[in-house]
């Protein structure tokens, strides 16, 4: 037998002095191959277009089970025969000779063929038979034609069964040769030592298909948005405030800042209060009394807000609900550390105890940055904010005079809607608010101890909302916490923000 | 903020020109106000009814639903939305508002009673007489009032508004505090007599008063005013009386606030005053009442007068960074309901109107000066301020830590800080013992009860989410966590925590392992610098877990995620997490 490239070395041999194979099975049976082993070699020759295979379809004959046992033992009728002796024989006692299937049919068919005589021993009434049953069977599972006749009577009686072949005829292809080498798919390390590289044929590359993905891990693009801002401030010469710390009290979230303790903010609907651990204890004792003053008879040249100011109320443990509660640490801090121009940024959670849905959820990100010096204006927090903002490709800015607690002045920030910066659902040439802004009130900055001539230009904005636009993601639940869809983690563009 | 709903055509006649929608938001834009919606009376009533939006009639008067700062109570009003912008347009000038004056033996008096204290302190008062209502006015009179209780007075618990037809009254009044059971009256908009404690009862039903039953419902004594004829004119801060109650025939108004915080109540007062005034015979003049408290002192109310705040003009300039004439300043500050004039010493007199309480300091002053000249127009600068960029370190450590984990094959989640309790500790076969969360005391949902102690709850949820995710799933979090902390002044503290977590049809302990042992690497932490010991933590598998121990004391520990957790997230397949902080190793 020969093996899968023995007969592709001779299916091709074979064609390098003949037109065509008309069959392939008859030629696998010259060939002494199995015709399912040949099959495989012609399906890759022709894919390769060394060949050109057509199918050709065959009704060929196969022995039944009963067919093959009458081709290696004879035909019934025959045994029957042999097995009557000249002097004769009881049909009781041939019968006892022979299988019973045996003897029915072949007593029937050996009497009916005039082979035998009852009278009443069973006796021969020919002196010799030849058994054409057995040859034609014989014939036919060699794959010899039969006449029609003969096929027909051996179908009627039920010894062989039409079998379907599947065949090829096969002619030269476009890319016949003698021989063929097998394409490479890969460059290996054994053609490179061998240099046999440049006489390999590659294999036709398949570009219509996608490569295989890539390992490795991905980073959230939540994160990578925030990784812009940072990398703006930095560049923008701020330094960071240290926000680790979510739980904080009223007083540094809402006293500090001039938030009066009546202020809708301070409420329950708005902000989470703690259980545990309820309250803060420990103030700085004569900065606290500062603000107390400043919120009940004001001072610094404000009236104040004319109220009855609870320590209560300012040792109320929050979560905080901005990261200003931080910047107003800081900026006690400085006061106290002796002043120095600082340009301050934070990124990070705070939370609002509002109701969850596509555009708003319990904690989010603030992005704040704030400027603290002598003698800033209105016109520098305009032209920082125009730095900022044209670096996140928001060239065209404008201002609306809006309501703050702890800035006066108090501006909303809008910008410009542009194609760039991912307006995929918003209309063009419509202003739209990006963030808020102000300069911190007088009541706030100087009971900290901070000198009379320093101001803070401050602004924040929410990190999710722009990280929304810029990756078309339109629930922020999809984006912020356990409900995030992983192939969205896995697969989002760099953030080229700030680019 | 507030929104002040105000007809289309009634600006257009009172700015004295008609605006395109795009000029009127341009205007608004300008001076701080905000053209929210546009639609028309009858959209809200198909809106209330949530009846189809059927095509509009032409017909329908169309409404602007403006928006207006927090501060500006004048502005709660289409009168004082309109007044702010004809001054600011030039179109009127600031009026001044007065007192009437009368002898002050006719000056109506409102005596209060000490019991009073213990409940609602303070009450002011006013008369608007010779008032002509219609019903655009007769409507506003009343939004005025429901806005103002929604936002100044903290739905009534600071300030509650009560206005009566005076006509129907007789002085002088007396504020006094009963017993609930002690005071019966016919309330507004019902026929029958009720006691205080039966209205108390009888409103539980109501939908909106029900709100306001908590602000004296456990009072012994219930605060009550009461003409001479002892006719109850109302039970504050729930309902007016019926006798007294106003229409639109009601010539002459007595306005009474109470109230616990008497700053607010007089801003009430004089808002509600200086709005309506306008429509007296009188335009702008107002009635006093003399409140008697109860050790006989006289305060006579409203107080109309003018406040002054001297600014320095160098002050201003500076601040505005635009170089103004002390001329300028005076003439911007009239558009915005300032009178000022210039004094000596650099410095401007402004003359604050009743109707600018929000003017607490030179500040405010100095945005007024800002808005009227235009925050567009002021010229951009730079802040000359030169420093240098910094990071926090630990922020800086934990994104190159983010990058590593990254690089190791992890993907990164970002979960809440909040969870509920249940997530936090009993999912997690643990016991909350009070000893370590922070516990919200008002969360909206079960969602937000505690804030994480680790990091594991939230990506368990997120593994809860990721079913149908092709295994092995690799991700991992850097983030805060929150424990009890009695060292800090809040008590407690944030800490950063690494966490990590493979899920396959295996469990994949070695991934973890081999994690931990890169982490120590890319840490500069040698293979002899940290140990691994017997552990017990109820969240992961016996025998297949362990503590983390670098110099000398726990840092974390990895472990197979134990089945119990895995069913209680409704997780099917095994995994293996990794959690430890890392504010150690910065």
């Amino acid at each position: 037998m020969r093996d899968a490239d023995g007969a592709e070395r001779a299916l091709l041999a074979f064609l390098e002095s003949n037109a065509e194979i008309s069959n392939s099975e008859a030629f696998a049976r010259d060939l002494g191959v199995d015709h399912e082993l040949l099959a495989g070699t012609i399906k890759s020759l022709h894919g390769f277009g060394f060949i050109e295979a057509k199918d050709v379809r065959r009704e060929s004959w196969e022995l039944t089970e009963e067919g093959l046992v009458y081709s290696r033992n004879g035909s019934p009728e025959v045994q029957v025969f042999d097995a009557v002796p000249a002097g004769g024989i009881s049909r009781e006692d041939l019968q006892r000779k022979l299988d019973d299937s045996v003897f029915s049919i072949g007593f029937r068919k050996a009497m009916s063929n005039k082979w035998l005589e009852t009278k009443p021993l069973v006796s021969r009434k020919v002196l010799k038979v030849e058994d054409v049953v057995k040859q034609q069977l014989l014939d036919v599972k060699d794959g010899k034609n039969l006449s029609a006749a003969d096929i027909d009577a051996l179908k009627k009686r039920k010894l062989i069964v039409p079998k379907v072949w599947k065949a090829y005829s096969i002619t030269k292809g476009a890319n016949y040769a003698p021989t063929r080498t097998k394409a490479a798919t890969e460059v290996t390390r054994e053609m490179l030592l061998k240099e046999t590289w440049s006489e390999v044929a590659f294999k036709p590359y398949n570009f219509q298909a996608l490569g295989q993905p890539t390992e490795g891990g991905h980073l959230h693009p939540l994160l990578k948005v925030r990784t812009k801002f940072r990398q703006i401030f930095l560049e923008m010469g701020f330094e960071e405030m240290p926000t680790n710390n979510f739980v904080e009290s009223s007083f540094w979230n809402f006293d500090a800042l001039f938030q009066p303790q009546q202020h809708p903010a301070r409420d329950s609907h708005d902000t989470f209060f703690l259980k545990s651990p309820c309250k803060t204890q420990t103030f700085p004792e004569d900065y606290l009394e500062r603000v107390k003053t400043i919120h009940e008879q004001g001072g610094f040249g404000s009236i104040g807000y004319m109220y009855d100011w609870k320590r209560e109320e300012a040792e109320k443990n929050v979560l905080r609900t901005h990261t200003t509660a931080v910047s107003s640490r800081m900026l006690y801090k400085l006061a106290q550390d002796g002043f120095v121009p600082k340009r301050y940024f934070s990124i990070d959670r705070v939370f609002r105890n509002e109701a969850v849905d596509r555009t708003h959820l319990a904690e989010f990100h603030q992005i704040e940055g704030l400027i603290c010096d002598k003698g800033l204006t209105l016109g520098d927090l305009i032209g920082v904010l125009n730095d900022f903002f044209s670096r996140l490709g928001m060239k065209k800015l404008r201002f609306k005079p809006a309501y703050n607690p702890y800035t006066e002045p108090s501006m909303e920030i809008f910008r410009q809607v542009y194609p760039l910066y991912g307006s995929y659902h918003e209309q063009l040439n419509k202003w739209v608010e990006v963030g808020n802004s102000g300069m911190f009130r007088p009541e706030m900055l100087l009971p900290m101890g901070l000198p009379d001539d320093v101001s803070v230009i401050a602004w924040g904005l929410s990190l999710e909302r722009p990280t929304m636009i810029l990756y078309g993601i339109d629930n922020i639940r999809d984006l912020f916490g356990h409900k995030v869809d992983l192939k969205l983690i896995k697969s989002n563009p760099i953030c080229r923000l700030g680019m | 903020m507030p929104t002040v709903s105000v007809a289309r055509e009634l600006l257009h006649t009172m700015l004295g020109r008609v605006y395109t929608q795009e000029e009127f938001d341009e205007l608004c834009f300008v001076i701080g106000i905000e053209l929210d919606d546009v639609t028309t009376e009858k959209a809200i009533i198909r809106k209330e009814k949530h009846l189809q939006e059927n095509e509009a009639d032409e017909d329908e008067e169309v409404i602007y639903k403006i928006e207006v700062p927090a501060n500006r109570y004048d502005l709660l009003c289409p009168e004082g939305i309109c007044r702010q912008l004809r001054i600011f347009l030039r179109v009127e000038k600031m009026p001044t508002y007065r007192l009437s004056r009368l002898p002050d033996s006719s000056i109506l008096k409102m005596i209060v009673k000490p019991e009073t204290a213990v409940i609602r302190p303070f009450v002011v008062c006013a008369i608007l007489r010779g008032i002509t209502f219609d019903q655009a006015r007769y409507a506003s009179f009343i939004d005025l009032q429901d806005r103002l209780h929604q936002n100044i007075c903290r739905k009534r618990t600071l300030v509650a508004i009560g206005t009566h037809d005076l006509d129907t009254l007789q002085g002088p009044f007396t504020y006094e505090a009963l017993p609930p059971s002690e005071i019966k009256f016919i309330p507004l908009k019902q026929a029958q007599e009720f006691t205080a404690k039966e209205l108390m009862e009888f409103y539980k039903s109501d939908l909106k008063l029900k709100k306001f039953l908590h602000i004296i419902e456990d009072s012994p004594v219930f605060p009550v005013i009461y003409d001479s004829n002892r006719t109850v004119l109302s039970l504050p801060p729930i309902i007016n009386g019926a006798h007294s109650a106003i229409s639109l025939n009601t010539k002459n108004v007595l306005i009474e606030c109470t109230a616990t915080d008497l700053t607010k109540a007089k801003i009430v007062l004089n808002t509600m005053v200086a709005m309506f005034s306008g429509y007296c015979d009188e335009k702008f003049e107002v009635e006093p009442v003399d409140v008697v408290d109860p050790v006989g002192r006289v305060t006579r109310y409203p107080d109309l007068s003018l406040r002054t705040m001297d600014v320095d003009l160098s002050y201003i300039k500076k601040s505005v960074g635009v170089p103004l004439q002390a001329g300028e300043i005076v003439d911007l500050l009239s558009k915005m309901q300032l009178t000022s004039k210039e004094i000596d010493g650099d410095k401007i007199q402004v003359s604050i109107p009743p109707t600018r309480s929000d003017i607490l300091h030179p500040c405010d002053v100095m945005e007024d000066v800002a808005v009227a000249y235009g925050f567009n127009n002021i010229p951009k600068t730079r802040p000359k301020t030169s420093t240098e960029g910094r990071q926090q370190p630990l922020n800086e450590f934990s994104d190159l830590l983010r990058l590593e984990l990254a690089m190791a094959g992890f993907s990164e989640v970002l979960n809440w800080v909040l969870v509920s309790k249940k997530e936090n500790f009993t999912l997690l076969n643990r016991k909350d013992d009070d000893k370590i969360a922070a516990i919200v005391s008002n969360p909206r949902s079960s969602d937000f009860e505690v804030l994480r102690t680790s990091l594991l709850p939230g990506i368990l949820k997120v593994m809860e989410h990721s079913k149908d995710v092709p295994r092995p799933v690799k991700v991992f979090e850097i983030s805060d966590v929150v424990l009890l902390d009695p060292s800090k002044d809040v008590g407690a503290a944030n800490s950063r925590h690494l966490a990590a977590l493979y899920c396959s049809t295996t469990s994949g302990f070695e991934i973890i392992h081999g994690l931990l042992d890169r982490i120590m690497n890319v840490l500069n932490v040698p293979v002899d610098g940290y140990t691994v010991g017997p552990s017990n933590e109820p969240e992961l598998f016996k025998g297949r877990q362990a503590k983390i121990f670098y110099k000398g004391s726990c840092v974390g520990s990895f472990g197979i995620i134990h089945p119990q957790v895995l069913k209680n997230f409704d997780i099917p397949d095994p995994c293996s997490y990794i959690e430890m902080e890392i504010e150690r190793f910065l």
